[in-house]
């Protein structure tokens, strides 16, 4: 399954600056481990000691919050658009 | 808490007086003054750390006593420069302190002792234009020429008005089915207004999202890249609090929960208050206030979580229809940090708040308003707030925003022009 993850600005210096980038999983779990491999670093500024989301990260598959949907478990369909975005936005 | 300071600015071509550095409030990373919201190693929101270390107690009171009849009394506690009140802004602030006791009898609080904090004297008619005021400095200091936001309404009506003072462009972003007195009043400035097809939520991660896109370049978006400036607008309700009941703390406040950066900010203020000395430390409660349709903060506070679990909003509360709110769990920590709590009422009873405040003290509340009175008085009924301790109920915006919330409310009775039509119709 290929993905097109969204980058914050604050995580693009782990892509080259890039602001989307491909990865592969059929889960969200799965695509932060691939993007982990190939943009090392990136895993741990979106997870926190025990391997979860930290809470001011939220990200969406598609236009669906994981947090309402299975979290790391949500299903990434191939052509799927992952958006990672800092939570203190907003108020 | 103690208030939080560093030596000296890690960036001297910015002015924004004592600000000194933007740091963490999860870990404590700390960065330059800039456009940054977030934290480059945990995504905690960024905070103004200051340099106060400067300041005489007594002159410094006599400072802010000697001061503009607006917020920039408190110019030397917020990011702004020493001269920011010769620039062109809207000024907000120093709204009235109503000791508030028609009202304070019905809901069995002790006469004096109920006090109800008007915002909607703003210039657009909430406490927004406090917040959007220090935005407008930070985006004047960092160069930015379109002011920008997400919306539940207020905001957008302050950003449109202070970009067109200052002579910027504005675009800002709302959910498409406002309250069409909230639209007109953000249209009627000039600037851009653009209806999103989704809930705040959408609307606000729409923007996120614009911030890392070359569309969104160059636009200080108030409450997103500029937002760790703009919150600190809210502390300056503390401040005029405190000032106004003769620089004493008050023992209880009742505040409106969105994001949650209102109370939180709150808090801040009245703790930089008790570390400067300004007024003696004493305990004090904060309470949250939300719509039951919206409702993650009080939800998560009455189950226990120290997490809070977004929502699909569905309230006529709509500037408090936040079903993520960023500033969520330090609501959850300050309102049992201070023996506080979130508590939260029915439309129904929002709706009854309303028309009850208006018809005590003769302060017309927008929905926001009527939320905090409706759970004041469950909180007092409930025992969890003191009738005999001085409380502070906050109103954040005018009720000519939302109409529709008291539609139901219209003429007594239709009569002719005739002494006899009157006694007819019993008046």
């Amino acid at each position: 399954m290929s993905v097109t993850v969204r980058i914050p600005t604050i995580l693009r210096t782990y892509t080259g600056g890039r602001a989307e980038v491909s990865a592969e999983g059929a889960t969200l779990g799965e695509v932060i481990s691939d993007l982990e491999k190939n943009h090392t670093g990136i895993a741990a500024r979106v997870l926190d000691d025990q391997g979860k989301l930290r809470r001011f990260v939220n990200v969406y598959v598609n236009d669906d919050d994981v947090r309402f949907e299975q979290g790391l478990e949500t299903v990434t369909p191939d052509g799927a658009g992952v958006s990672i975005i800092p939570a203190v936005a907003g108020g | 808490m103690a208030v939080q300071t560093v030596a000296s600015s890690t960036d001297s071509t910015v002015d924004l007086g004592p600000a000194a550095a933007l740091s963490c409030r999860e870990c404590g990373h700390r960065v330059p003054l800039g456009p940054f919201f977030a934290c480059e190693e945990c995504f905690g929101p960024l905070e103004i750390a200051y340099d106060f270390s400067a300041y005489d107690t007594e002159e410094l009171r006599r400072r802010i006593e000697a001061g503009p009849a607006s917020i920039w009394r408190y110019a030397p506690l917020l990011p702004v420069p020493a001269d920011v009140a010769g620039k062109p802004n809207l000024n907000p602030g120093w709204t009235r302190l109503v000791q508030a006791d028609r009202l304070a009898r019905e809901l069995g609080v002790d006469a004096g002792k109920l006090f109800v904090k008007d915002d909607s004297g703003n210039p657009t008619h909430s406490f927004k234009d406090r917040v959007v005021a220090q935005a407008l400095e930070a985006a004047r200091a960092f160069g930015f020429t379109t002011l920008s936001c997400s919306s539940t309404g207020n905001l957008a009506g302050a950003v449109g008005a202070a970009a067109a003072r200052a002579g910027l462009r504005s675009c800002v972003f709302i959910p498409h089915d406002l309250e069409q007195g909230k639209v007109v009043m953000a249209a009627v400035y000039g600037g851009e207004l653009v209806g999103i097809e989704g809930n705040y939520d959408d609307v606000n991660r729409f923007c996120s999202e614009l911030i890392g896109d070359p569309a969104g370049e160059g636009w200080g978006f108030v409450n997103v890249n500029l937002r760790p400036y703009y919150a600190e607008g809210s502390k300056t309700l503390a401040y005029e609090i405190c000032e106004q009941l003769g620089w004493e703390l008050p023992d209880q406040i009742v505040v409106p929960v969105a994001s949650g950066s209102q109370l939180t900010k709150v808090d801040k203020g009245l703790q930089e208050l008790i570390g400067l000395g300004l007024v003696e430390d004493k305990p004090y409660k904060i309470f949250g206030a939300q719509a039951e349709g919206c409702s993650p903060v009080s939800t998560a506070f009455k189950a226990g979580h120290d997490v809070v679990r977004p929502q699909k909003p569905d309230t006529i509360a709509k500037s408090l229809a936040i079903g993520n709110p960023a500033d969520g769990p330090y609501v959850l920590d300050i309102a049992r940090r201070t023996g506080g709590a979130v508590e939260d009422v029915t439309d129904e009873q929002v709706v009854d708040a309303i028309k009850l405040l208006a018809r005590t003290e003769g302060i017309f509340a927008e929905t926001a308003g009527g939320v905090t009175v409706g759970v004041t008085r469950k909180l007092v009924e409930a025992g969890a707030l003191d009738p005999a301790k001085t409380t502070v109920v906050l109103n954040t915006g005018d009720g000519l925003k939302t109409l529709d919330a008291v539609a139901g409310t219209g003429l007594t009775a239709t009569i002719r022009p005739t002494l006899d039509s009157f006694r007819e119709a019993g008046l």
